[in-house]
């Protein structure tokens, strides 16, 4: 299943990338392929922004503009003006995922 | 049991005193004085196991009759709110100095997940304190991070523990972790294990090396009917009861006062679209979600509502004796409730980014919010019309 296309933020630089390989094995989406020793985005619009690539960039190649998925929770931040998180049903900072 | 005088360690609470590291018993609550009895053993506990660095519980990897109950009210109720297991190190079978380290969320179903995995593996399972929320969600804010891995490594005395230096963190911990921090802080190299907890011993088997199918998140069928009562739940709770006081009201007032009969007769077909709507974008919408065309939730929402109201609304009983305007009404609002309730399933997918979600909503939030004003201007017009003021 895809999401919508040509949206996600993920923003890379091969100049920095130094083929360590973390970004291909964290992604949960298969956004990454390794060639000739060095990171390459294959697949964009799978990209969830879950920034599990750039965390785990040591030499920062990758940004994402990191953030929930969820309509609940930019629908609470809307109303509330504070920063989307899954905080939305419960009470005492419990979780709704 | 009152001898017991180990537990998986805590060290929320701050350290009061100077604690006599070395001890045998460091995984005890800092707070704690030392030989405290423990009120509660948890009972999926099978005894106890040294690890070097103090003793510790030893977890049984069957999973339960009531364990199993509890993650079935898990998926339905509020119940997983405060579902969750104490931090720190456990063994699972007869784990020693060279055995994997694998690292898990406080969520008890992530617990349980990960223990029920590892049966037959002598392994150390060092569970953080995510708040009680699961692996993937905890990473997501954080509570699943470098900065509890770093903490938690260092209390239980890892490197005491194990000679080895590699800890497994679960690949949907990943976005709460940077690796090369860790390593940094701790000496401890994470390998991200395989996505599912169930894929453990396939990946040991090849060399802890995840294939391609490990490593990435799928939202089969199955995954997508779990999710569903929590997505019936709330739009019930918060919406339902609403929409049903204002449909009762319309329908039921009279110049002369509300009168009942009327409400429940001529309210009755709206309250039922009303159910098909919420059951169309909280159940249907979310089982059939890769079967529905386009890509955006809320366009799949409507097309799987505006199909739901015409069948529902062509069956015997159920046609709407209505005049026009309520007929209108009711294509106009039905569909515009079930894409509003589809939306919310972007939170339980696997592959939406906020991004996406944004340009959705930017698109489709004026929409149910214009819908929804004429849908009660039309209802007041019909009124007007009914007690001939206009």
């Amino acid at each position: 299943m895809k999401y919508l296309t040509r949206v996600a933020s993920l923003a890379y630089d091969p100049e920095k990338c130094v083929g360590c390989g973390r970004c291909a094995e964290v992604c949960p989406h298969g956004v990454f392929a390794i060639r000739d020793k060095k990171a390459a985005i294959s697949d964009r619009d799978r990209c969830m922004e879950c920034s599990a690539c750039a965390n785990n960039c040591a030499v920062a190649a990758l940004s994402v503009d990191r953030g929930v998925g969820c309509a609940a929770a930019l629908i609470n931040s809307m109303i509330s003006g504070g920063e989307p998180s899954c905080d939305c049903s419960a009470k005492n900072g419990s979780a709704c995922c | 049991m009152a001898e017991l005088k180990f537990i998986p360690g805590d060290s929320n609470k701050a350290s009061s005193c100077c604690d006599s590291s070395g001890g045998p018993f460091l995984a005890l609550p800092k707070g704690l004085p030392q030989g405290a009895p423990i009120r509660d053993i948890p009972a999926w506990s099978v005894g106890t196991h040294d690890s070097g660095a103090g003793s510790v519980l030893k977890v049984s990897t069957v999973l339960s009759a009531a364990d199993k109950w509890e993650h079935i009210k898990c998926r339905i109720s509020a119940f997983r709110n405060n579902y969750a297991v104490t931090p720190g190190l456990y063994a699972v079978g007869e784990p020693d100095a060279g055995a994997d380290v694998f690292v898990s969320a406080n969520y008890k179903l992530s617990f349980d997940h990960l223990r029920s995995a590892l049966s037959k593996i002598n392994a150390w399972v060092l569970v953080l304190d995510t708040k009680g929320i699961n692996v993937w969600c905890a990473a997501g804010k954080g509570t699943f991070g470098s900065l509890e891995l770093v903490k938690r490594i260092t209390d239980v005395q890892l490197a005491r523990v194990v000679k080895h230096r590699r800890i497994i963190v679960p690949q949907l911990g990943a976005p709460g972790i940077a690796a090369h921090v860790v390593l940094q802080e701790t000496g401890f190299r994470v390998s991200y294990g395989p996505v599912r907890a169930g894929d453990i011993p396939a990946y040991i088997a090849s060399g802890y090396t995840a294939s391609e199918n490990m490593r990435t998140i799928t939202f089969p069928l199955i995954d997508r009917l779990i999710l569903t009562p929590m997505e019936i739940n709330p739009a019930m709770k918060k919406y339902y009861p609403w929409f049903a006081l204002l449909i009762l009201t319309v329908f039921g007032l009279q110049p002369s006062g509300i009168y009942f009969r009327d409400a429940w007769s001529g309210g009755f077909p709206f309250l039922i679209l009303g159910l098909v709507s919420v059951f169309t974008g909280a159940f249907l919408t979310p089982l059939l979600l890769p079967f529905i065309p386009f890509r955006a939730f809320a366009l799949k929402g409507w097309i799987a509502g505006i199909l739901s109201v015409l069948v529902v609304s062509s069956m015997p009983g159920l046609r709407m004796p209505y005049a026009h305007i309520l007929r209108a009404a009711a294509y106009l609002f039905f569909p515009l409730a079930s894409s509003y309730i589809a939306l919310q399933f972007t939170g339980s997918s696997t592959f939406t980014g906020m991004s996406g979600v944004k340009k959705e909503l930017k698109l489709s939030i004026p929409l149910y919010i214009a819908g929804s004003a004429s849908f009660v201007a039309m209802l007041i017009v019909y009124k007007l019309l009914e007690w001939k003021v206009v």
